[in-house]
């Protein structure tokens, strides 16, 4: 590929889109109100001293230089729509579009959080499934849908543990995190109050069972693991881990953002996990949106259901579905209202349009997937663990550092043979980690594509390091200057 | 399955390419004993056509095109079709945080409008790239305010949505932060004899809500001076944005947590919506969640680029200002183009148009039964006290499709039957008279 001397599209219109600010002038209007129907009051003289004088600088433009203002923004995007995203833990699978359409539903879409539960049916009853599904999925005993993401759903399922074993005594001190852990682990342990304790990993990548058991003590509430852990790598040893555990009093909570791994394959609550949280925009398709919203389901064993925060949504002896407020245990709310609702409707759908076999093959093509991306790629670029891999493979830099060329370069130059990159330097068990999942979604057509342009890559690095050291060398910007933004931050745009 | 693109012949090829004879030896590291050999219990593979007519049903068995009384935090306003039509692209749907920077700077720079908007609108410095919702943004801010002042609790509001203030309990519980609570007065604003009594040099915030729960706008300037006077901050909780339009901006306050749904998100039985935080730049280092600053490429071109990172756990860890990790970058994006919409203009025209309503409701609500909190400002919310309770006269409505206030017993007992009704731009006329008739009856 000798795309070396491709020309920078920034000359184009499309590319040199303006602030909205910059586009403003008074008068322009993107907007018009209906007559009022009720007499008008003068907003100065009711409002007294609480009147605002004006609203400064909001734009005011029309809806044509909306829809390109915004229409030309979205095209500086990378999307799944576009092609792979490996973003190794981030499960970037297709999103599909008959989710956005049953979420859009008049009922669903316009109903009122705190309207009367025996016109909010429809909706109860869509939590009530997704929330069973759910718990067959996970092998668990009961659920609460009210997180609003992963690490939400993190601290919802720490707070769980917390609060059963205050109620045993002694809440305890620590929670266990393995080396290979997400950044939100320590941070959500920390915010529940828990010290942590770092778990190292063995030459397998996976839980060192010595490390655990001499660490393993009453001071320690539980341990908190991603299985398969951040190296894609499945804890072989899960049922002495949880034994470990439990003889102690200890509970295993399972961060679930790897669980595209292992539905229909094993459920967590059958290898001994005590309390897990799902992502559903990423294992069950909703869509990530830039960033979110998520959605962050937590599920757990019997013992720890009387905890779960509230309302719990239930079936009644009548038939009809409601919520149960009357949880005098519960540690609390932890969102106002009943969660992502939106994003519940979005999920159901997916399992919907899968059943049980379509969930099955879909955990299948994405273990299938990345085990391909392994095979082709190791050796061109070290496999630091030989461990089989599960939906995502783990390599490092250490054959391309000899050039002086890192995992963010290598990532970068992929940008301009039109992929997203991969998850760069984590975990940070791996010194410049390339982490790559494929997930389910990628034909073995673009399978290739990515394999033949990593190949490639890695041919430049010898050949021209330079060309790689500099990429991307075909997007609308340049690398761009990271240390400048935090030095110095501009946060808003000034006049 | 539909959305797995790979023929019965490309999975063959594959596994014969990494050496293994069947699928299932990509799964032997799990133990076998834990191999699930069922089917799993979910409703069996359908059509799309099947899916639509299940969630159509659904639909059906909620309230749909009823008139809508209820507010309290969650808004019905107008959502112009531009937002969809935009945010349906793939480009803003289906991408993921914007890391990358050269390849995310449709998200980026549509966050730096964002935050750049919620500056103008709420008066602050600075504003973060949106929290979970308005109430966990509010136990965020609590937090940051204890970091700030290194001093540990808060005194809250009544009037703030009992739902934040559970949510804000739920949070500061295990980080030993004591809430205090105060009370109002018979205007609806906060008893500021109370706060006094109860502040102490321990507090390391004030939290009020205005417009408060009631609807009641508060005296902002007042309890920020106080609050000062004693060393703590003042965090402002705004629950209906749209309020924005008429109101003040509390520029007094420290901190802002807002809930944007009001601008373009749907009501969605409750999510997803957006909170944000802002406040002086003087505490951005101390502020939680993702930020988009601007910065230049290597050619010098103007670019966006997530910042300030070292706060945030991916980096921090256990010490990071929080474990907020995921955003609402796609509410954040709604809410953006809705304020684009409506604008310097159009914000205020229906700011006002909620108020017009509102006030004639409360006119007519007035013939009917008692407005409580006379006397102060309100903007589109206010509370009715009534002689029947407050359930039976939704019962009766209902048959109208009509949903009526949400009554107020659950969390103030002490105000017997009352409701808190909202009007907005999309209640008429109609709507309200026929609502106001139920009520006498």
């Amino acid at each position: 590929m000798s795309d070396k001397y491709i020309k920078k599209a920034t000359r184009h219109v499309n590319q040199n889109e303006d602030l909205i600010f910059e586009r403003s002038s008074p008068g322009k209007k993107g907007y018009r109100l209906p007559p009022l129907d009720v007499p008008e009051v003068d907003y100065k003289q009711a409002l007294g001293q609480a009147a605002r004088a004006d609203l400064g600088n909001m734009p005011e433009v029309s809806e044509m230089e909306i829809i390109r203002h915004f229409t030309r923004l979205s095209t500086w995007n990378y999307a799944i729509d576009l092609g792979m995203y490996p973003l190794g833990s981030c499960t970037m699978k297709y999103n599909a579009r008959v989710n956005e359409v049953v979420a859009r539903l008049q009922g669903l879409a316009e109903a009122h959080p705190w309207q009367p539960e025996k016109v909010s049916q429809g909706a109860l009853r869509i939590m009530k499934i997704l929330a069973d599904c759910l718990l067959d999925i996970t092998g668990m005993d009961a659920i609460t849908l009210q997180p609003a993401a992963g690490a939400h759903g993190e601290m919802t399922g720490i707070m769980l543990i917390h609060a059963l074993l205050k109620s045993k005594g002694n809440p305890r001190k620590k929670i266990l995190i393995p080396d290979s852990a997400h950044g939100t682990n320590p941070a959500t342990a920390a915010i529940c109050g828990y010290a942590v304790e770092n778990l190292k990993s063995n030459a397998q990548g996976m839980v060192d069972i010595n490390a655990l058991a001499s660490q393993m003590n009453e001071d320690v509430a539980g341990l908190m693991l991603t299985n398969p852990n951040t190296l894609g790598i499945f804890e072989q040893e899960i049922h002495k881990i949880a034994a470990i555990l439990h003889d102690k009093g200890g509970l295993l909570y399972m961060d679930g953002a790897n669980m595209n791994a292992l539905v229909g394959k094993t459920r967590p609550g059958d290898f001994g996990v005590d309390v897990m949280h799902l992502n559903l925009h990423k294992t069950f398709s909703t869509p990530h949106g830039g960033g979110g919203p998520g959605s962050g389901p937590v599920a757990c064993k019997k013992a720890l259901e009387p905890f779960l925060p509230k309302p719990v949504v239930m079936s009644k002896p009548d038939g009809t579905v409601g919520l149960d407020y009357d949880r005098p245990q519960s540690v609390g709310r932890v969102r106002m209202f009943f969660g992502n609702f939106g994003m519940h409707v979005r999920a159901l759908a997916y399992i919907m349009a899968n059943g049980p076999d379509g969930l099955r093959q879909t955990t299948e093509d994405a273990v299938l997937n990345a085990n391909y991306i392994r095979k082709k790629l190791d050796g061109t670029y070290e496999l630091p663990y030989k461990s089989a891999s599960m939906h995502e493979v783990v390599f490092s830099d250490h054959l391309q550092s000899e050039k002086g060329v890192k995992t963010g370069d290598v990532a970068k130059r992929l940008i301009d043979y039109g992929f997203h990159p991969y998850t760069v330097s984590f975990p940070l068990v791996v010194h410049g980690a390339l982490m790559i999942e494929p997930t389910e979604s990628e034909s073995l057509d673009e399978l290739d594509l990515f394999i033949d342009a990593m190949q490639s890559i890695a041919r430049e690095v010898n050949e021209d390091p330079e060309l790689v050291k500099t990429a991307p060398h075909s997007t609308r910007v340049s690398r761009l200057d990271e240390t400048a933004a935090a030095r110095k931050p501009v946060l808003r745009w000034k006049p | 399955m539909r959305y797995l693109p790979k023929s019965p012949a490309d999975r063959a090829h594959m596994l014969r390419e990494i050496g293994y004879k069947s699928i299932d030896e990509l799964f032997a590291p799990i133990p076998a004993e834990y191999r699930l050999t069922r089917d799993l219990k979910v409703p069996r593979q359908m059509a799309e056509s099947e899916i639509i007519d299940f969630f159509r049903a659904c639909a059906e068995d909620n309230a749909s095109g009823y008139a809508v009384f209820l507010g309290a935090g969650a808004y019905h306003h107008y959502r112009p079709v531009v937002i969809d039509s935009l945010i349906s692209r793939g480009e803003f749907l289906t991408a993921y945080t914007p890391y990358q920077p050269e390849i995310s700077q449709g998200t980026l720079q549509a966050i730096f409008e964002f935050q750049t908007m919620i500056c103008e609108l709420t008066g602050m410095e600075v504003a973060n790239a949106s929290m979970y919702d308005g109430s966990t943004g509010s136990a965020e801010a609590l937090m940051m305010a204890v970091r700030v002042t290194g001093r540990k609790g808060a005194v809250v509001a009544r009037t703030v949505h009992p739902e934040y203030r559970e949510v804000m309990l739920t949070y500061t519980q295990h980080q030993g932060l004591p809430i205090t609570e105060f009370g109002y007065l018979e205007n609806g604003r906060v008893d500021m004899a109370d706060l006094e009594k109860k502040i102490t040099a321990d507090t390391a915030c004030v939290m009020i809500q205005s417009p408060n729960f009631f609807g009641t706008i508060e005296d902002v300037a007042a309890v920020a001076d106080l609050a000062h006077s004693k060393g703590a901050l003042l965090v402002v909780s705004i629950s209906e944005a749209l309020s924005l339009g008429v109101v003040k901006p509390p520029t007094e306050a420290d901190i802002v947590s807002m809930e944007s749904q009001s601008f373009g998100v749907p009501l969605g039985f409750g999510g997803p919506y957006a909170g944000v935080m802002a406040t002086k730049e003087k505490f951005v280092r101390q502020m939680p969640g993702r930020l988009v600053g601007e910065t230049k490429d290597s050619n010098g071109k103007r670019g966006f680029v997530l910042t300030l990172s070292t706060r945030e756990q991916h980096i921090r860890r256990e010490k990071a200002t929080s474990n907020i990790c995921t955003n609402q970058a796609l509410i954040a994006t709604m809410a953006t183009i809705y304020m684009t919409v409506y604008g310097r203009e159009g914000i205020k025209e229906l700011a006002q148009q909620n108020l017009a309503k509102a006030t004639y409701a409360a006119n007519e609500f007035a013939k009917k039964g008692k407005i409580l909190f006379q006397g102060t400002p309100r903007f589109n919310e206010f509370v009715v006290q009534t002689k029947q309770d407050p359930h039976d006269i939704n019962n009766r409505l209902l048959e109208k499709k009509t949903i009526g206030g949400y009554p107020l017993k659950r969390f103030y007992p002490e105000l017997g039957n009352a409701a808190l009704w909202c009007c907005t731009e999309l209640n008429s006329k109609e709507q309200i008279d026929t609502a106001v008739q139920a009520v006498g009856q």
